[in-house]
């Protein structure tokens, strides 16, 4: 499979769902400024200071699935079928094992930088929320990721352009808003 | 791809296994989730900017998010042409010169339309930036950002690949957070600039 491909070829391939792409962003951006959020923002302390680091992991877990399952359906290892034959069902597992404990992993951080600013924070809210945040994501993006890339590879697409704006439309809109989902939820809870 | 003898396939097998892509990725994810508390700790010291500007605001998922769109359509593009024996870390090769051109027309698109459409939804929540300023600091931010991308993208596939990785796993983490991170230094680089 011999595949060399112009700017021209790259650019038009990867323009339209990029552009998709930047809707979401821009809704995200908009979700981000609203009301509720910005409420969240000053009632949990550490919010900001996590939020790059929770919408990046989700983009770092997926978007290395997809380029793993891509790179797998090219060489063949994967068959574009939805049967959770073990190179798929692993890197599946895999990809929500890493998304878990790096979730919890920045709770626990950004209540350390907390405590050594010496700032207020609870260690059980943060974790609460990104787990929550977490475990919704992980749900979101792996069914609609490996979807995505074997439909797109059996319809001709190159899976390759399609993962980045999947991962980065989902992650920005439904981060945003999961995180929003985790915070209402801990106020429940706590 | 039919070939591919008995050592191919038990290479294959321990590269899918869960414990290995679990140990490879791990800890690469934590050290690069701890790097990201930088850019948590910029917002937090913008956040006053942020606030009285909400143009900004609608910027920064845009400019993360592009980042890590132009940075993982590159590296999962360069990683598979190195799989397939095209890709040569050269200014001359075909790879490395369709694939830095696409990305740079892609960010001149996505950030000319940004600028545009972030100074609207500012305006509509109240803001004060005019559309010169907004777009410039999309633009300019967004095009050293393209810059950024190409250069991260080939070096860590390279390194990746000399070093015995997976450049699947490695690379798109690995770009992606350090054009988040310096994405947002960009940004607030030239809003200092221009506001």
């Amino acid at each position: 499979m011999q595949r060399q491909d112009t700017a021209k070829d790259i650019y038009r391939e990867a323009l339209p769902v990029i552009l998709i792409s930047l809707i979401a962003g821009l809704f995200a951006g908009t979700v981000l400024g609203s009301e509720t959020m910005r409420a969240g923002i000053a009632e949990v302390p550490g919010l900001l200071l996590l939020l790059p680091a929770f919408l990046a992991t989700r983009g770092g877990v997926y978007g290395s699935l997809g380029a793993r399952l891509s790179s797998g359906l090219h060489q063949g290892v994967i068959e574009p079928k939805f049967e959770l034959t073990t190179p798929l069902s692993n890197a599946i597992a895999a990809s929500f094992i890493n998304g878990m404990v790096v979730s919890t992993f920045i709770a626990v951080v950004a209540f350390l930088i907390l405590q050594l600013t010496g700032q207020a924070g609870s260690l059980l809210q943060l974790v609460g929320i990104m787990l929550i945040a977490g475990l919704l994501s992980a749900i979101l993006m792996l069914s609609v990721l490996v979807t995505v890339i074997i439909v797109g590879y059996r319809r001709g697409l190159d899976p390759d352009n399609l993962i980045g704006p999947v991962v980065t439309t989902l992650g920005d809109v439904f981060g945003v808003v999961f995180l929003l989902v985790g915070i209402e939820l801990m106020d429940v809870i706590l | 791809m039919a070939i591919g003898g008995e050592p191919v396939s038990q290479q294959f097998t321990a590269e899918w296994s869960i414990g290995r892509m679990v140990r490879t990725m791990v800890p690469l994810l934590a050290t690069l989730s701890v790097l990201q508390m930088v850019s948590g700790s910029v917002l937090e010291t913008f956040e006053s900017t942020l606030v009285a500007n909400p143009a900004l605001l609608v910027l920064v998922p845009v400019q993360i998010g592009t980042a890590g769109n132009l940075a993982s359509i590159m590296c999962s593009r360069v990683s598979t042409q190195l799989y397939l024996g095209t890709f040569e870390l050269s200014p001359t090769n075909s790879v490395v010169r369709a694939n830095t051109a696409a990305v740079f027309g892609l960010a001149g698109t996505v950030f000319g339309i940004v600028g545009v459409a972030a100074w609207a939804i500012g305006q509509a929540l109240g803001g004060v930036l005019t559309l010169p300023e907004v777009l410039t600091i999309s633009l300019v931010s967004g095009l050293l950002l393209a810059g950024l991308v190409v250069v991260l993208s080939l070096v860590s596939v390279q390194v990746a690949y000399r070093l015995g990785y997976n450049p699947d796993d490695t690379t798109i983490p690995v770009v992606t957070n350090l054009c988040d991170i310096t994405g947002v230094l960009l940004l607030f680089g030239v809003v200092v600039v221009v506001v």
